[in-house]
């Protein structure tokens, strides 16, 4: 409580500072505009609905890419922890695609898709992926081999080892990978979006670029305001409990 | 379905057999020799200490009874029956517990149960709970394995390890990093409990006097290579004491013929 009162208290100076120092003409508003403009746009923006509805397809982008990148990610990591072959092959191509920019996946995207949905989708999957698969994988990797030895006497093997074994005790690490991921995601999508003209819905990065196009510089700052209180919010309510709960059962945070 | 009451019935423990065992792993500077040659006979429901210090190879000996790795040479044999692999004949307790914390006490304990054919879920938890019981943990059965202290974790490990009804317990130093009271209270129960259910248990240790509360039998070893040396057969009455004056002695004895040996022990 203390430490979000001392944020509120920066925030205020800072707005303040800004906002006196506009009034007294430090610099144009064309290039920063004060305070006050970008919170009556993100009032207006608010009450026409744009902002929630660009809100809500981003989100939609983000959640359907991100699960891709898990439901596939995730198998591949535990494969390539388990087998030599499926190391030296889809690891190494993971590790080398997880250190390219999900950026520069827009103009494959634009080319094999257009400006579709899918093209949108491949760039968030591209960014999420790999990074998860490598957690993934340096996760099981990094188990202390007793949990195997134990399981194996107690009668465990093959894929009741995989499920009940190994993906529990790389938890901690899965998690961590997980919200990686969820990072890449989202910095893929706002990419994806403000490089991909999109006609099948408006999101926040289309808003940001709009705002860029119309010299609306109150928008281009309210929008990116928005872009890191959904990234804030949703970091939170998907990893908050998550987290909470390995805490707990854990006792600690891998 | 098997019935729970023929479930906890005490099986009749093993007679292990280990002959002319030779195991070498791949060291830095070539090869190196972990067990030369080890010869050991365990007769049924008997409880041997194998004593030596670090690196003599005798967690590796265990390791082979266990069935988790392959010998280079030599046979093992539980009742006459090669060892190919591990089994839930033979069940093995870790120096560090190796309980999994994703799972309560009572969890890791339903682990090895949960493998096991013929027994329903309520079945399952009745023979789990017996066994909580057994080694005094029956109110922490929904603690996380995080919660519990050095000797609640091992009490735990223990409990799963005889859940699965083994002929065999194998036990790897398991009190080695408790402190001293811990480990005294540990010691009483275990006779108590190896009493109520007789299993053939070897004990591996490098400490003189837990060998001479424990065993039947201590088994000496000595490193480079790991070779079984000489064996003292112990026929103090039980429940022993650690602190009792011929425990100190013999622990004295044994002690002094193990640096006679070149090896050394703790007391």
């Amino acid at each position: 409580m203390k430490r979000a009162l001392t944020f509120l208290a920066f925030v205020a100076v800072i707005g303040i500072l800004w906002e006196s120092l506009v009034a007294l003409g430090a610099w144009r508003e064309v290039l920063l505009p004060r305070p006050s403009s970008i919170l009556r746009y993100l009032a207006h923006a608010f009450l026409d609905g744009s902002l929630a509805e660009a809100a809500i397809v981003t989100a939609r982008r983000l959640f359907m890419g991100y699960a891709i990148g898990i439901a596939t990610g995730l198998p591949l990591g535990l494969l390539t922890s388990r087998f030599a072959i499926a190391r030296d092959s889809i690891g190494v191509v993971a590790l080398g695609l997880q250190t390219l920019p999900s950026v520069c996946w827009v103009p494959i995207a634009l080319l094999w898709f257009g400006q579709t949905e899918a093209a949108m989708l491949f760039v968030v999957v591209m960014g999420t992926t790999w990074s998860i698969l490598l957690a993934t994988e340096a996760g099981v990797r990094s188990l202390p081999p007793v949990y195997l030895r134990a399981a194996r006497t107690m009668g465990s093997k093959g894929l009741h080892t995989m499920f009940r074994v190994l993906l529990p005790a790389a938890l901690p690490a899965i998690v961590s990978g997980l919200k990686q991921g969820w990072a890449f995601a989202w910095r893929s999508l706002m990419a994806a979006e403000i490089f991909v003209t999109i006609l099948t819905g408006f999101g926040l990065g289309h808003l940001l670029h709009y705002g860029r196009e119309l010299h609306a510089m109150d928008q281009v700052l309210g929008v990116m305001a928005m872009i890191v209180a959904v990234g804030l919010l949703a970091e939170q309510a998907l990893f908050g409990p998550l987290e909470r709960w390995l805490r707990v059962r854990w006792g600690l945070l891998g | 379905m098997t019935e729970v009451s023929q479930e906890l019935a005490p099986v009749s423990p093993s007679k292990l057999t280990v002959r002319g065992v030779s195991k070498s792993f791949p060291g830095r500077s070539g090869t190196v020799l972990a067990l030369d040659e080890v010869d050991l006979e365990v007769s049924e429901g008997e409880f041997v200490c194998i004593l030596g210090a670090s690196g003599c190879g005798k967690s590796t000996l265990l390791s082979l009874v266990a069935g988790l790795d392959a010998a280079d040479k030599g046979e093992i044999l539980t009742d006459g029956r090669p060892v190919v692999g591990p089994g839930r004949d033979r069940m093995v307790m870790f120096q560090d517990a190796a309980l999994f914390p994703w799972r309560t006490a009572m969890g890791n304990v339903l682990f090895g149960l949960e493998l096991k054919p013929n027994l329903d879920r309520a079945a399952r938890r009745e023979v789990a709970t017996y066994y909580l019981g057994l080694v005094g943990l029956s109110r922490f059965a929904g603690a996380s394995i995080h919660e519990l202290s050095g000797g609640m974790r091992q009490r735990v490990a223990l409990a799963r390890a005889l859940a699965p009804n083994p002929s065999v317990l194998l036990m790897d130093e398991p009190f080695a990093a408790l402190d001293a009271m811990t480990r005294e209270k540990l010691y009483g129960d275990l006779q108590e409990i190896w009493r109520k259910r007789r299993k053939t248990i070897v004990f591996v240790t490098h400490n003189v006097r837990e060998a001479c509360v424990l065993a039947d039998r201590v088994v000496l070893m000595t490193p480079h290579p790991g070779r079984m040396r000489s064996s003292f057969d112990i026929e103090l009455p039980r429940p022993r004491d650690i602190n009792a004056e011929n425990i100190a002695a013999l622990a004295r004895r044994i002690s002094k013929k193990l640096e006679a040996m070149g090896g050394e022990g703790s007391t």
